[in-house]
């Protein structure tokens, strides 16, 4: 135990003399968390719009009002002709233009379907979609409002993506993915490196060659980052709750517990890869591009599992951040409990055994 | 014979900060001369060569390679010297070939004359059925003699060679030192630094560095009987120690 | 016996790193493994240390099997890797302490051990490995892999990169250890240090050329041993080599050592070949053989 405790020692001594790799134990988690919640935000916030109204009706009018009464537009011309649609956009000024067909009003009361083009400066995509997504959504609330009174109900496209985020609060849905990400950097990352960093030097050869048990070796490098990564996850919660007002609607006890069984996976991917590679540097291209870019692309953090090809979406299962991500949305933002994610978490834990077995088996005690 | 020095070094000196790393040296090379540029790790011998090569601004004094100022003329010295040195010297992930293409493209020379070189090169160090051969397969000695060919491709005035022959087998490392005597009988000045005293036994003349200066300077003959030592490491030795 | 090695063999893919090597060291022996880079040297320790597997072939260290007790010889062992293998971020005493604690051990209990060459590294005991000079991290490597008081000591290639103040530093060191009966198997690519060794083993492309005290190999030369001189080095060498009675020619530093082939060998009729050849300033004396001619007489 002795010999254990004096290895962790070590350890802690090599990380806090690393200044690179404190700055990334640290700076990294605070960084994207307010990168993802301010830079890249989603939202929109009195955005200028343009509208051509073809038929100046009682509809067309009512909608215009509810739009421009809303935070995030503000009407900044309107329109006569379809060739001025190009001329403001080309201004740059105006970010989307509302196109009203004619009889508009009439075409909803007879036909019971009416239509609104919404042309979007495409130059940022994002904001384009957002903004889409934002008139969509006040014209559905519009629709609502009126199918009430009326008894044949016209058209209604559901728009499920915004049940649980209703103000379309971006931050909440990046918090869980960014945390998913720099639990999956410091640890598997800096397990590997750390690892391969003492094949490197040639230390592991004196390790090897000392009486410390292998998996001594092992967990004495696991234990510090399983720690790391602990207040990594406090700090990403806590700065998630108090500057974004974030809600966490479930139990943090369930949170904490999950966020560790996600740690040790990564771990278990972290020592799985320093088997494997010899050097730092592979460690770290293993680690960047076999499982940050998974992480990013086929976790339903970024983009939309649902919205994949099929193929990728078959990928994604083995991804064990897909699962991790479901778990901490569905903990923080839906409030649910352990009896509708037990199986992701299943899941998880039977991934981290497998990584674990995998890289104790492929351990070597001898250099080959 | 003023024209026959092909280094002359002036009072040569190099500060880092507060640190005089290099010390007002003064040493000639003369045309043919084997020198061995010798001192321990950290005596400054690494940072006088960069100098002397032209990749380090001296902070005092003159130097001159080949008849060009290192200051002012760093360019048309690089062109006039070849380079070698243990750590790195080819690639090894080339094959001969290419390496010698390779090295013979840098230095400018035409694609027929390369080709000349390159047959010339491989029948003189009998490597006809290795030449597609990836460098990194051959042994540690053969390297080094393809790399001291490679560094005289453009035929350079000066050859620098740095530590050339550590941890070469003793038979590979005498057909090296008979490669250079061959190259300095041809009028081409060698000039090595080393740390591996049995290396400056070998040279004609040898300079000794102890903290930035230069605290010796003779043929290896001579300097063992006045430090009345038998081998240049008990010069070394006794030097050091002071 | 302190190490005994009997037939080992490893290959890697098509190389041939060790092959069918033996030998023995005895208990408090000083026992060199002398060769140059790519003999095997280094994954002969690995082997011995039990880092690496031997394809054929068995050994023991300290009395136990390299296969079946590697755990016993793990403990008992010290070993310092040809690379400088510390951690660089950690300070003198820090590694010290480090490497104590991981064999269950402390500074104080083996201090007596590796006093004499601590107190040489002390005043720098909170300087960062990473700063220390080469001499000085060789010395911290030694004591690290002093501490736990093993019975025998594998140094790869200690001295190596080493210049050579701190290379006779090194090996008053390893004579002094070996004073207190540890057993010490040390290789080195520089023939001139293996006098200092009681035995030595000189290796090649993973054969041993031959084992025996340095005395005894030197007295083992075949050939007498020739000076020969002039003053066209050049010139020299290949009138030598076209002399049709030479056995061997071999620069060495500023004089030729030159064999014969003939038993009666009279130095005048090469004196008057060489003058012949044109050469000026022809001397040619009788020498005593070194390491280095013994190993390339056994290596052509």
């Amino acid at each position: 135990m002795k010999r254990f405790r004096g290895f962790i020692i070590k350890e802690f001594y090599h990380i806090f003399r690393d200044k690179r790799s404190l700055f990334i134990l640290f700076g990294m988690p605070i960084a994207q968390i307010l990168l993802f919640g301010f830079a890249i935000t989603n939202e929109i916030n009195n955005v200028d719009i343009a509208v051509l109204d073809h038929s100046k009706d009682a509809s067309s009018e009512e909608i215009i009002n509810k739009i421009s009464a809303s935070s995030y537009f503000s009407i900044d011309q309107f329109i006569e002709r379809e060739s001025d649609i190009e001329t403001v956009f080309k201004q740059g000024k105006v970010k989307a233009v509302l196109n009203f067909e004619k009889d508009f009003s009439k075409k909803i009361i007879k036909e019971n379907k009416a239509y609104i083009q919404i042309i979007t400066d495409a130059t940022d995509p994002n904001t384009a979609n957002t903004i889409y997504n934002y008139v969509t959504a006040i014209l559905q609330n519009y629709q609502q409002s009126k199918n009430r009174n009326i008894t044949t109900p016209y058209q209604i496209t559901p728009q499920t993506r915004m049940v649980y985020n209703p103000e379309l609060k971006s931050v909440f849905m990046f918090v869980p993915g960014v945390m998913t990400i720099i639990l999956m950097l410091v640890s598997a990352m800096m397990t590997s490196i750390s690892i391969t960093r003492e094949k490197e030097l040639g230390t592991m050869e004196i390790l090897l060659v000392s009486p410390l048990k292998p998996i001594q070796v092992i967990v004495g490098k696991v234990v510090p980052y399983i720690f790391l990564s602990v207040i990594n996850a406090i700090v990403i919660v806590v700065l998630s709750i108090f500057i974004f007002k974030m809600p966490v609607e479930g139990s943090l006890f369930l949170l904490g517990l999950e966020s560790v069984l996600f740690i040790i996976t990564a771990l278990a991917l972290g020592i799985l890869i320093s088997t494997i590679a010899t050097t730092q540097q592979t460690a770290m291209m293993i680690s960047l591009m076999g499982l940050m870019l998974p992480v990013i692309l086929l976790s339903g953090f970024i983009f939309p599992i649902a919205s994949m090809p099929f193929i990728l979406q078959i990928i994604s299962n083995i991804v064990p951040a897909k699962w991790f991500i479901i778990i901490i949305k569905g903990i923080m933002l839906k409030g649910v409990g352990l009896q509708f994610i037990w199986k992701e978490t299943l899941i998880l834990f039977g991934m981290t055994v497998f990584f674990i077995g995998l890289s104790v088996k492929k351990y070597k005690i001898r250099l080959e | 014979m003023e024209d026959n020095k092909v280094i002359e070094v002036k009072g040569l000196t190099k500060m880092f900060g507060d640190f005089t790393a290099v010390s007002a040296i003064t040493f000639d090379v003369k045309k043919g001369e084997i020198f061995g540029f010798l001192g321990a790790n950290g005596a400054g011998k690494t940072t006088a060569m960069k100098m002397l090569i032209g990749i380090s601004k001296p902070t005092a004094g003159e130097a001159k390679v080949a008849g060009f100022d290192v200051a002012s003329e760093a360019e048309d010295i690089k062109k006039n010297i070849g380079y070698m040195s243990q750590k790195f010297a080819l690639y090894d992930d080339l094959t001969v070939k290419e390496n010698i293409t390779f090295f013979g493209g840098i230095y400018g020379l035409t694609r027929a004359r390369i080709k000349e070189k390159t047959n010339g090169l491989i029948e003189e160090l009998g490597l006809q059925h290795h030449t597609d051969k990836l460098v990194g397969s051959l042994p540690l000695g053969w390297k080094q003699k393809i790399a001291f060919s490679v560094s005289l491709l453009h035929e350079p005035k000066i050859v620098f060679l740095d530590e050339p022959t550590g941890g070469v087998d003793p038979i590979t490392r005498r057909q090296f030192w008979e490669m250079i005597y061959k190259s300095a009988n041809k009028g081409t000045t060698i000039f090595v630094t080393t740390h591996y005293m049995d290396e400056a036994e070998y040279c004609d003349r040898v300079s000794i560095m102890v903290n930035g200066k230069i605290e010796a300077l003779d043929t290896p003959k001579r300097l063992k009987e006045q430090f009345n030592a038998e081998t240049m490491n008990d010069v070394f030795l006794k030097l050091a120690r002071g | 016996m302190s190490i005994v090695v009997d037939g080992i063999s490893k290959s890697y893919k098509s190389l041939k790193a060790l092959n069918n090597i033996s030998f023995d060291v005895k208990e408090g022996e000083l026992f060199g493994l002398i060769g140059p880079d790519g003999a095997g040297k280094t994954t002969l320790f690995r082997v011995l240390v039990t880092l690496l597997f031997a394809d054929e072939g068995k050994a023991t260290v300290a009395g136990f099997d390299l296969v079946k007790d590697y755990k016993i010889i793990r403990e008992s062992v010290g070993y310092m890797p040809g690379k400088f293998s510390l951690y660089q971020d950690l300070t003198v005493e820090e590694n010290l302490k480090f490497f104590a604690t991981i064999f269950g051990t402390t500074i104080e209990e083996n201090y007596e051990l590796i006093e004499d060459i601590y107190v040489q590294i002390e005043p720098f005991k909170n300087r960062r490995a990473g700063k220390l000079s080469g001499g000085m991290k060789q010395k911290l490597a030694l004591c690290c892999a002093l501490i736990h008081k093993p019975t025998v000591l594998f140094l790869d290639e200690p001295t190596t990169g080493v210049d050579p103040v701190s290379r006779k530093e090194f090996w008053d060191m390893i004579k002094r250890l070996q004073l207190k009966g540890i057993t010490i198997l040390v290789s080195t690519p520089y023939m001139d240090e293996a006098a200092l060794c009681d035995r030595i083993a000189l290796i090649q492309d993973g054969i041993i050329l031959q084992i025996d005290s340095p005395e005894a190999i030197l007295k083992q030369y075949p050939k007498l041993i020739y000076n020969v001189r002039a003053d066209n080095m050049y010139q020299l060498i290949q009138s030598l080599k076209l002399y049709e009675h030479s056995h061997s020619v071999y620069p060495f530093g500023e004089f030729v050592h030159y064999t014969d082939k003939r038993t009666y060998f009279n130095p005048n009729d090469l004196k008057l070949y060489l003058a012949e050849k044109l050469l000026t300033n022809i001397t040619v004396e009788i020498t005593e053989p070194t390491i280095e001619d013994a190993f390339m007489e056994l290596a052509k």
